[in-house]
C-alpha cells in the first residue's frame, strides 16, 4: 500500500512542483509560479490541443459505443463458431498498438496506399488520397484507427453485459407483440445501462490520455493538427527538452479528466440507485 | 435465432457480423502479407498496372531475415519478455494479497482504500511520464530494465488488486470459516482454501497485466535510450525509421513478429482473458 502511494503519488506531487519551476533536462530551474500555466493559456498551439483532444474523445466514443453496441447484439446470436469469431474479434485490442498501428500507417501511405486502390477501383476517387499528410484526413484518420482499435473492448464487454439479461424478459415482451426496435429500446438499452456508462467511463479516460495511434501515425502533425496533450507533452517535455511545459501540459489533463469522471461517476450512481 | 425468411439472416446477420470481420482484421492480414513480400512488389505505386494488393506470387524471407541480422530483435523479444513477466509477477503477489486484505480484514478505512484503489487504477500513464522520468534519473535507473520492472507495477498493481478484490468477495466467507474452526491460521486458511479456488482469478489478472505490459509504450520510449535495453514496439519505431525513411518490410516483419508471443498467450487463455477484461469493469 505505501508502495503504491509512494509510486501513484511522488510522480504527481513531482510532477506539481516541475510545472511551476522552469526545468529543462540537466538543470533544475527557479521557481517561477504558474507561469508555465499562464503560457499554455496564450500558447495557440495548445488551444487546438484542448479542442482536438475533446473532439477526438467525443466522436471516437460515439462510434465505438455505437458500433461496438451492434456488434455485440450480432455475438448475443448463437451461431457456428461463436468462440472462434469472439477470440478473433479482439485481436484488435490485444495486439500491442504500437505495432499494429504501423501497419495502418503503411496502409496509409500516399503511394503504397491499398486504401486508395479499393476506393480508386470502386470509383470513388480518380486521384490519390494523401491520408495522413492533409490536417483534416489527419485527423479522420487517427478517429477511424481508435475506433478500429476499441470496438473489440465495447463489444465484447457489453456482450457481457447482455448475457447477464435474462432472455425470458424478451420473449415475453415478443409474445406481447413488441416489435424488435421497440423490445431492444424498452428492455436491453435501460438494463444495460450500468455496464454501458462504465464501459464508456474507462474508453473515456484512455481516448483522452491517448498516445500510441497519434505518436506512430502523424506525430502530431501535419502542422500541430492532431496534437493531443500527450503527445503535445511529450513533444515539449522529451522533444526539445522544456520538462517543466512538457508537465505542465499533461497535469493540464487532469482537472479535464476528473471533471468528466466525477460527472460520470454521479451520473452511474443515480443510475444504479433507480 | 433468428425467425423469418433467409433473407433477413443475411442482411441482418451475416453481412454485417462479415463487415466488422474484414474491418477488424484486415490489417492483420496486411501485416502478414508485407511481411513475405519482395521490396520489387512492396514498392510498386497503387497505380501500377500490375498491382496485386491481396495476393503475393514470390514469397520471400528477406524481411524476416534483415530483422533477424541487421537489428538486435531477438535481444528485444527477450527483454520485453522479461520485463512483462518480471511486472506482472510483481503485480500479482502485490495484488492478491492487498485484494485479499481489502475484501476480507475488517480494518478502518478499508473502504475507502478500495475506492483510492480504483482512481489510481483510472490515472493515464500518459499523465505521469515526465515527472516519473525525472525520479528514474534521479535514482539512476535510466536505461535498464528495472526502470520499466518498476514503474510499469504502478497501473498493474491497482489493476490487478480491483480485480482480486471482486474476485475474493465472491468466493463465500463460509469455506474460510470452516478451515479456521478447523484450527487453521488465517495466513493458512487463506493459502490452502482461497488461494486454490481463485485460481481461474489469478490467471485472468496474470494474463492482462501481461499482455497491458507488452503493449506499454510511452515509458518503454521514453526511459530506455541504447539499442540493447529497447522493449519490441520502441526497438521497431526507433530502429526501423531512419529519419524519413521506413523499412516498411522489416518494420511489418517486426510488428508480426513482436506480436506473436502475445497472441500465443492470448489464444491459451482466451476464456480468461475476456474474464478478466469484463471483470475490470465491473464496478
Amino acid at each position: 500500500m505505501v508502495l503504491l502511494g509512494l509510486f501513484i503519488a511522488y510522480p504527481f506531487i513531482r510532477g506539481l512542483l516541475l510545472s511551476v519551476t522552469d526545468t529543462r533536462v540537466g538543470v533544475e530551474g527557479p521557481f517561477v509560479g504558474l507561469q508555465n500555466f499562464e503560457r499554455l493559456i496564450s500558447d495557440p498551439i495548445f488551444h487546438l490541443v484542448v479542442w482536438n483532444t475533446c473532439w477526438y474523445t467525443f466522436v471516437t466514443t460515439i462510434f465505438k459505443l455505437g458500433l461496438g453496441l451492434w456488434l455485440a447484439l450480432l455475438l448475443n446470436r448463437s451461431f457456428r463458431f461463436k468462440a472462434f469469431t469472439r477470440a478473433f474479434i479482439l485481436l484488435p485490442f490485444i495486439i500491442p498498438t504500437v505495432l499494429s498501428t504501423f501497419a495502418w500507417k503503411w496502409m496509409f501511405d500516399p503511394t503504397f496506399s491499398v486504401l486508395n486502390w479499393i476506393l480508386y477501383k470502386l470509383g470513388f476517387i480518380s486521384s490519390a488520397v494523401n491520408w495522413l499528410g492533409d490536417p483534416e484526413l489527419a485527423m479522420f484518420s487517427i478517429i477511424v484507427v481508435n475506433i478500429w482499435r476499441g470496438v473489440p473492448f465495447f463489444a465484447i464487454s457489453l456482450l457481457a453485459g447482455l448475457q447477464t439479461i435474462s432472455p425470458d424478459l424478451n420473449e415475453a415482451a415478443a409474445i406481447d407483440g413488441a416489435p424488435p426496435l421497440k423490445r431492444f429500446w424498452y428492455i436491453t438499452w435501460p438494463l444495460l445501462l450500468p455496464v454501458t456508462m462504465v464501459v464508456v467511463l474507462f474508453s473515456v479516460i484512455q481516448t483522452f490520455a491517448d498516445f500510441q495511434i497519434v505518436y506512430v501515425l502523424t506525430g502530431g502533425g501535419p502542422a500541430n493538427a492532431t496534437h493531443l496533450f500527450s503527445t503535445y507533452a511529450y513533444q515539449l517535455g522529451v522533444g526539445t527538452g522544456l520538462l517543466s511545459q512538457g508537465a505542465a501540459v499533461s497535469l493540464a489533463m487532469f482537472p479535464i479528466l476528473m471533471l468528466i469522471v466525477v460527472g460520470q461517476l454521479l451520473y452511474i450512481r443515480r443510475v444504479e440507485v433507480r | 435465432m433468428i425467425e423469418g425468411a433467409a433473407w433477413r439472416r443475411w442482411v441482418f446477420f451475416r453481412i454485417p457480423l462479415a463487415g466488422f470481420l474484414i474491418f477488424l482484421l484486415f490489417p492483420f492480414y496486411w501485416m502478414i502479407i508485407t511481411t513475405f513480400r519482395p521490396d520489387s512488389e512492396l514498392y510498386r505505386p497503387w497505380r501500377a498496372a500490375n498491382y496485386a494488393p491481396f495476393w503475393t506470387w514470390e514469397p520471400t524471407l528477406t524481411h524476416v531475415k534483415y530483422l533477424f541480422n541487421e537489428t538486435v530483435f531477438t535481444t528485444w523479444l527477450w527483454n520485453t519478455m522479461f520485463i512483462a513477466s518480471a511486472s506482472t509477477i510483481i503485480s500479482l503477489i502485490c495484488g492478491v494479497f492487498a485484494g485479499y486484505a481489502l475484501s476480507r480484514l475488517n480494518f478502518r478505512f478499508a473502504g475507502s482504500l478500495g475506492s483510492a484503489i480504483f482512481i489510481t487504477y483510472l490515472v493515464p500513464q500518459t499523465l505521469l511520464f515526465i515527472p516519473l522520468s525525472e525520479i528514474i534519473r534521479a535514482y539512476k535507473l535510466g536505461d535498464t530494465p528495472w526502470s520499466l520492472i518498476l514503474t510499469y507495477p504502478t497501473f498493474l498493481i491497482p489493476f490487478c488488486t480491483w480485480l482480486m478484490m471482486g474476485y475474493f468477495k465472491a468466493i463465500p466467507k463460509e469455506l474460510e470459516e470452516c478451515a479456521r474452526i478447523d484450527g487453521a491460521s488465517r495466513w493458512k486458511a487463506m493459502v490452502y482454501i482461497v488461494l486454490p479456488v481463485a485460481v481461474p482469478g489469478i490467471l485472468s489478472a496474470g494474463i492482462f497485466a501481461f499482455t497491458l505490459s507488452w503493449n506499454e509504450f510511452i515509458y518503454a520510449l521514453v526511459f530506455l535510450s541504447s539499442p540493447e535495453q529497447k522493449t519490441v514496439p520502441v526497438g521497431v519505431v526507433s530502429e526501423l525509421i531512419r529519419g524519413d525513411v521506413f523499412f516498411w518490410g522489416p518494420l511489418m516483419a517486426g510488428a508480426l513478429l513482436g506480436s506473436i508471443p502475445v497472441a500465443i498467450a492470448y489464444s491459451f487463455f482466451v476464456e480468461h482473458y475476456v474474464s478478466g477484461l469484463t471483470g475490470s469493469v465491473k464496478g
